[in-house]
């Protein structure tokens, strides 16, 4: 069951997106999602719609996958439609009831909020599924080189992050083998209140911190063995703009002006 | 023919902690160029302290270790030993670095600064050597032990290191796993001419090195040939090890009246005596 936690997954592939610098899909993503929040109305917002739906079928992953990103969050958007519908209470009622107003402009906001979410959601995930973890620190370390100046140790975070990853599931096996280990000495995860369930998990985690400590150890031995300092590193990756790079910057910056011009020459709807 | 020493122990002895016996006492051993030394003991008997102080991660509490003419105890020398004498150890899990193969062989060399192109191609190179040229693009953590401990061993080719000490490295491993593993060192040794110090205590990977140390109780018991050393069952039985399952055989055997003759270390080894016994009972 534990085994099926997967925390920023990839798909490899060859698609378009997969191609791109890691670089260039960070920025990107960041991009969108800012424009996500610019635009203020039914035209902007669908352009914004169709450059998500675009996105995705550029990558080649199954629309499957997109419904399986976008299923936790539906309790979240469900909420704020119902505080949406509840709270605006401008605009032509369209219902009446007791201390419940709805109006036509609520239900246009919680419609405008909840499609702003899903294409957040789709546009972020889509970022990890076509990104190795790899690439993506290796990606994060180069963008937060400028930081440098301000004597931020932008390599050791990277590396920080690489650790991290590399050991997520070796932490997973090793959760699995000790609750494995409590259960056939009689611990009981399953049954009893949340606070017995809570303390149930105290015999997990003893013992995972104590393994993960003397990991860190050797680990650290095996780094310095192999002459690891932080310092005067070469890299056998090297990440490269190509053309793909420039169309992508090309489209989204178009995108992002056909949203700004549809903002202008429509009106507002929040 | 004068052979060169690679890692030389001076009167070396070394405690962990003040309240603590001394893991090694007085020590002194000297290793040789281009020889598979195999060091052999039983838990606790020093020998993985031994290999820490082979390349610094140790320093000796008293004596000297010198590692290609470099005493171990200069803190300036750490870089240069580390870069001659590369380290593999036992949990292959708590050794890898990186998320995808390649880039962990790549680890040493990038450390040291190689250019791109070079590093490119040493670590296909390790990683054929090792055999596992095809598993480049694999993630560590989907691989078996035996094949973990192999990319281990690639990582540290790829450095260029002129010896290697691996600190039981087939300890956690399968059968199978620890034949891969030993395949990979053989090869090591004889293709590449890397001088291999394999810490063990699995006496059928002692028979394949060129000469065996026996350490116990933080001083060295036996110090010769495979041949020689297991030699001495009497000494062995007393600290607790035993001797090949092939010798053993043979001497019970003999013990019981039947003339073999011949003290096999390895299964083929036992197939040429049992020949020569059945020629000669005609």
């Amino acid at each position: 069951m534990i085994k099926d936690i997967t925390i920023g997954q990839y798909f490899p592939g060859k698609s378009f997106l997969h191609r791109l610098d890691a670089r260039t899909k960070i920025i990107l993503t960041l991009v969108f999602l800012v424009f996500v929040f610019v635009c203020k109305n039914f035209w902007s917002l669908g352009l914004l719609c169709f450059f998500a739906i675009f996105s995705y079928l550029l990558s080649r992953l199954s629309p499957k996958l997109a419904l399986k990103s976008l299923k936790p969050l539906i309790p979240i958007v469900l909420l704020t439609t119902v505080l949406q519908l509840y709270y605006i209470k401008q605009g032509d009622i369209i219902l009446q009831w007791k201390f419940i107003t709805i109006t036509d402009t609520g239900i246009y906001t919680a419609i405008f909020i909840s499609i702003r979410i899903f294409a957040l959601i789709v546009m972020s995930s889509l970022l990890t599924y076509t990104t190795s973890p790899t690439d993506l620190t290796d990606a994060i370390e180069k963008l937060l080189s400028p930081l440098k100046v301000f004597k931020v140790d932008v390599h050791t975070f990277a590396m920080m992050m690489t650790i991290a990853l590399r050991f997520i599931p070796t932490l997973i096996d090793e959760i699995d083998r000790i609750m494995s280990a409590q259960k056939a000495r009689g611990a009981d995860f399953e049954s009893g209140s949340i606070i017995k369930r809570l303390k149930a998990l105290i015999p997990i985690f003893v013992p995972l911190f104590i393994s993960a400590f003397k990991r860190a150890i050797e680990l650290a031995d095996a780094m310095s063995c192999r002459c690891y300092t932080g310092e005067g590193r070469t890299r056998l990756r090297q990440m490269k703009m190509t053309y793909r790079d420039i169309v992508a910057y090309a489209v989204t910056a178009l995108v992002c002006g056909g949203m700004v011009a549809l903002n202008i020459i429509f009106e507002h709807l929040i | 023919m004068i052979m060169e020493k690679i890692i030389e122990f001076k009167n070396v002895s070394f405690r962990y902690s003040d309240d603590e016996t001394d893991a090694l006492k007085d020590l002194n051993l000297d290793l040789y160029a281009g020889q598979f030394t195999c060091i052999l003991g039983h838990n606790g008997s020093g020998k993985s302290t031994m290999a820490k102080l082979m390349n610094a991660l140790l320093l000796p509490t008293a004596g000297s270790v010198v590692s290609f003419g470099l005493p171990t105890d200069n803190e300036d020398n750490e870089i240069e030993i580390r870069r001659n004498v590369g380290m593999v150890f036992q949990n292959p899990d708590n050794q890898i670095v990186a998320t995808i193969v390649e880039d962990d062989v790549a680890f040493g060399p990038e450390n040291l600064g190689v250019p791109r192109d070079e590093i490119r191609r040493r670590v296909d190179e390790a990683l054929k050597i090792v055999d596992m040229y095809e598993y480049r693009r694999h993630e560590p953590h989907r691989l078996s032990g035996g094949q973990k401990q192999r990319v281990a061993i690639a990582g540290v080719i790829a450095m260029q290191t002129r010896c290697i000490v691996l600190d039981e490295p087939t300890a956690m491993l399968d059968p199978k796993g620890r034949r891969e593993v030993m395949a990979a060192l053989l090869k090591l040794k004889n293709e590449l001419g890397i001088s291999v110090v394999l810490v063990t205590h699995f006496m059928d990977e002692a028979v394949l090195a060129d000469r065996v140390v026996v350490v116990n109780n933080g001083g060295i018991c036996l110090d010769g040939t495979p041949a020689q050393v297991f030699s001495e069952k009497d000494v062995l039985q007393d600290i607790g090890l035993t001797v090949p399952k092939p010798l053993e055989l043979v001497s019970v055997l003999k013990e019981n009246g039947v003339k073999i003759k011949g003290s096999p270390l390895t299964c083929a080894e036992f197939v040429e005596c049992f020949k020569e016994f059945t020629k000669n009972r005609g």
